[in-house]
């Protein structure tokens, strides 16, 4: 909260919530399936095919449905805050195509690989691209949402932008921001390091669980430096960012859970509690992004437009909430029972045979 | 080309690539579910295994859906800015609640591929149900925010200010129903008529698989066969309804160029500039009457509005009559294999029809139903140029700002024709695999296909 403004529970607010809420989704579910292809790419030593089947299995089912929470951020974005969709998609052109054209390789050449049965050397190459995929568009996404939370990007008057070069208007808010990159980064470490916490808890044998125990302590480490460089960018590059971050009561609590959270991730991890490292894991990520959400209120576009004003009218967003309840209540179970099914053993109904 | 040329071009081309993996997706959890219902009723073990080829297939190409689909949702900003600035808040809604249809088809997806082993056949069976119509819905949310465009209703605009924004009155707009029936219609035909395609090929070759193919042209007709013969009367709603609220539009399609009485034009190269058609053989009166029901009542032409306010209407109308023509041939099939089959069933009790000249046609009118889908947008969308949204907005105004389209025009052509061609590939590597051809090919190992209770079909 940049300047103390008490939260209230108006509806923007509220769709604004809701919108963190998906990103939040999104990261914990979407974000260790980018990580798993990092780690993809990155798996080494004798057990190497063991450790890409592992991976491969664990996204293999659900990718599309986890993908879904992105949709969904962007759609509320468009329908419930026109302007600021139309603000950003102008100005961040150049990035959000990088990382659709990253989104569409890294997810159909995760399909491609998955079912074309054929060993070869095509499969190897969708598995090389999948993995270079997963490694790129995290970071584009971090760029783009460094470059709004650092206020590179505010709504000029059409005269102005008249007198803008190109490379001024779509290309140095993100491009020449050091903070911004700072938090691609960030996004990137964090998703390897969800992916890695979660697959010591799927991993059929110990061998594998050290790999990833040894993964998810390296991502953490790398993490929390990535952490630390875009803090102090933050400070060189935006100190009005750098206060919200660090002063309140708010900042504070936010820094302190997130703490907590780093130290239970590591204490669990070296003492092999892989299923108390995953919950830790997934709440560092969560309080990590609502910190950020929290020092950014009540501005959407920093720094001078706030969420009520890029609002779209009531009657829109009332709607959108009404159907956001409905639509949850028939979500949640479904989102319960897929979970379920996919954490149940394959015994009961071996006997059917299986796609492949 | 102009910046605004290389938006529309690589909107028309994202969409009309999505297009193709969305019907993909409405039609083939249906085929699917039929498939296997038919196992669980007769533990035909063909039914099964049909049920798993299709489901494979369909995930590859939902996939390809679901990726295009999300570069979509980005491009109404990347290239439209101003017109989603201005409707996102009267047309999000139905994306919103498209939003949840692609998440419970998703969920059910993940379930129905990766779940056969692990839950109760019965409950499979069901959640391929919620994906079928999770998916056919999702087709019906975006076509309401299409409509919409066509159609604009649910606000005001005051000193060019939208107000008064009614996001429900905007969804049920009144080119919704026509163009919703329309569109889950054509994803049945489409699809069917393509899938039916490839197994009447398979039998014409003589495939080792007999049943297994029999089986699958059986279900891929039942689908596609009954939706091209409702499509004409469809088309006649939607056009009845284009002439009502879109009339430059209906002008556009028909190639009736001056108001007055309207002759039904077939073919030729329509001039929306000279008011001069080439080549075009008409039937005076016929247009009106179709209309009205009176061969003498006028008709609003091309005319009717000036230059800059026409579409390019030469490929409006060209489009137009390959919808028309591919929809009569489609319907002109259904009609001989219903009769078909209905004159088998009266003599001998087996159904379908799978002689070799009715082989041949339906592998002719394969891609019928997907020309015919591409050029039915191609009118509905070209058709309402110069606006973006019929008579609010012109599609030059809504254009981003954004210099240098022609790089992103360039790089996202480039990432489709690899997606197509690697989807080619892969599909026809699994279709190989089915035993396409008596022997089997150097590409692919095939897989044992169990043999069916249905074996003892005679043959022809
Ligand atoms: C299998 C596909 C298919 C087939 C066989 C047909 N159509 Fe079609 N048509 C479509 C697929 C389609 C479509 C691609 O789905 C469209 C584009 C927008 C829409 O709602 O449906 C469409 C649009 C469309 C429109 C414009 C609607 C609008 O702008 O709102 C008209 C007037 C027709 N059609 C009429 C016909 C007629 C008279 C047919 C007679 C045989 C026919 N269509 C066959
Ligand atoms: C999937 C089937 C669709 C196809 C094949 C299709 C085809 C096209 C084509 C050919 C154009 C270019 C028109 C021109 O520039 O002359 C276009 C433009 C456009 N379409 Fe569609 N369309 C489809 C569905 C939709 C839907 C469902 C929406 C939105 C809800 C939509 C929104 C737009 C927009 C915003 C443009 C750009 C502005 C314009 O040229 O009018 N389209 N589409
Ligand atoms: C502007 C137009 C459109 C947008 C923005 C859009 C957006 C999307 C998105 C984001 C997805 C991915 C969902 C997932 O991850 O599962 C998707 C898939 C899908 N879309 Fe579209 N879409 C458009 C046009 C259409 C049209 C015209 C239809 C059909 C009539 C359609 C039907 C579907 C279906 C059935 C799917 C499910 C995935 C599949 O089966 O491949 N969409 N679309």
């Amino acid at each position: 909260m940049l300047d103390g403004t008490p939260l209230t529970w108006t509806l923007p607010n509220a769709v604004a919530g809701t919108m963190v809420l998906s990103l939040n989704a999104y990261v914990l579910l979407g974000g260790a399936d980018f990580g798993g292809g990092v780690w993809d790419l990155l798996a080494r030593g004798r057990r190497a095919d063991d450790q890409r089947a592992l991976i491969a299995k664990a996204i293999a089912p659900i990718w599309e449905a986890n993908h879904v929470w992105l949709i969904l951020v962007v759609v509320l974005l468009f329908t419930c805050f026109p302007k600021a969709f139309a603000h950003l998609a102008t100005e961040l052109h150049v990035p959000i195509t990088a990382m659709l054209v990253g989104i569409v390789l890294r997810g159909s050449a995760f399909t491609f690989r998955t079912y074309d049965s054929r060993q070869d050397h095509v499969q190897r190459r969708w598995g090389r691209i999948f993995s270079i995929a997963s490694l790129l568009t995290p970071i584009v996404l971090g760029v783009c949402l460094g470059a709004v939370a650092g206020g590179r990007l505010p709504m000029r008057p059409t005269a102005v932008l008249a007198t803008v070069s190109f490379q001024a208007r779509f290309v140095d808010p993100w491009m020449a921001s050091p903070f911004a990159w700072a938090v691609g980064l960030m996004t990137l470490m964090l998703f390897a390091f969800l992916a890695a916490s979660y697959l010591t808890v799927e991993a059929p044998d110990d061998a594998l669980r050290a790999v990833f125990r040894r993964r998810a302590l390296q991502s953490q480490g790398a993490l929390l430096v990535v952490a630390a460089v875009t803090l102090a960018f933050a400070r060189a590059d935006n100190p009005l960012l750098f206060e919200g971050l660090t002063r309140g009561r708010t900042a504070v609590f936010m820094h302190a859970v997130t703490v907590l959270a780093v130290i239970v991730s590591c204490w669990s991890l070296l003492t092999s509690r892989f299923h108390v490292a995953r919950v830790a894991a997934a709440a560092q990520a969560t309080f990590l992004l609502w910190g950020w959400a929290w020092t950014q209120f009540p501005w959407l576009i920093p720094p001078d437009h706030t969420i009520e004003e890029l609002a779209a009218p009531r009657i829109t967003l009332t709607l959108i909430l009404g159907a956001l309840a409905i639509g949850t209540m028939i979500l949640l179970p479904s989102f319960v029972y897929l979970f379920r099914v996919f954490k149940a053993g394959e015994t009961a109904f071996g006997d059917e045979g299986q796609v492949g | 080309m102009s910046d605004l040329m290389f938006a529309r071009s690589q909107m028309a081309m994202s969409l009309a690539f999505h297009i193709i993996f969305a019907v993909v997706g409405i039609a083939m959890p249906a085929m699917m579910v039929i498939a296997e219902g038919r196992w669980l009723r007769s533990r035909d073990p063909v039914m099964l295994e049909l049920a798993k080829r299709w489901a494979k297939g369909t995930a590859i190409l939902f996939a390809v859906g679901a990726v295009s689909g999300t570069v979509l949702s980005f491009e109404l900003g990347l290239l439209w800015p101003s017109f989603m600035e201005h409707a996102g808040a009267i047309i999000g809604m139905p994306f919103s609640l498209e939003g949840f249809a692609f998440f419970t088809e998703a969920i059910f997806l993940g379930i129905y591929l990766y779940a056969w082993k692990r839950i109760p056949p019965r409950a499979h069976f069901a959640a391929g149900v919620v994906v079928a119509v999770s998916g056919a819905l999702s087709g019906a949310f975006v076509v309401c925010a299409n409509a919409w465009m066509n159609a604009p209703t649910g606000f005001t605009i005051v000193d060019g200010v939208v107000t008064n924004v009614d996001p429900l009155a905007a969804m049920f707009n009144k080119a919704a129903p026509a163009q919703i029936v329309h569109m889950t219609l054509a994803a049945y035909a489409s699809t069917g008529f393509a899938v039916a395609g490839i197994h009447a090929y398979a039998l014409r070759r003589g495939t080792p698989h007999r049943a297994f193919h029999r089986g699958a042209l059986q279900i891929a007709l039942a689908v596609g066969l009954p939706a091209a013969l409702l499509q004409p009367l469809s088309g006649d709603w939607s056009a009845r309804d284009v002439a009502e609220r879109q009339p430059v539009k209906l002008a556009a399609m028909e190639g009736h160029l001056r108001t007055g009485p309207a002759a039904f034009v077939i073919g030729g190269w329509p001039n929306g500039e000279t008011l001069e058609h080439t080549g075009a053989i008409e039937i005076p009166g016929a247009l009106s009457w179709l209309l009205r029901g009176d061969a003498q009542a006028v008709v609003p032409g091309l005319d009717a509005v000036p230059v800059a306010d026409r579409p390019p209407v030469a490929i409006v109308h060209t489009a137009f009559q390959l919808m028309v023509a591919c929809g009569s041939v489609m319907a002109a099939l259904a009609l001989w294999g219903l009769w078909r089959w209905w004159q088998r069933r009266q003599q001998r009790g087996i159904a379908l029809p799978d002689d070799r000249r009715f082989l041949l046609a339906v592998l002719l009118c394969a891609p019928l139903g997907f020309i015919a889908l591409e050029a039915g947008w191609t009118v509905t969308e070209v058709g309402r140029q110069p606006w973006i949204v019929q008579d609010f907005m012109r599609t030059a105004d809504a254009v981003t700002p954004m210099p240098g389209l022609g790089v992103t025009f360039a790089l996202f052509t480039a990432l489709y024709i690899g997606l197509a061609l690697t989807v080619a590939f892969l599909m026809w590597r699994q279709i190989l695999k089915t035993g396409i051809a008596p022997r089997p090919s150097n590409m692919t190992g095939e897989l044992a296909i169990p043999r069916g209770l249905s074996q003892t079909a005679p043959r022809p």
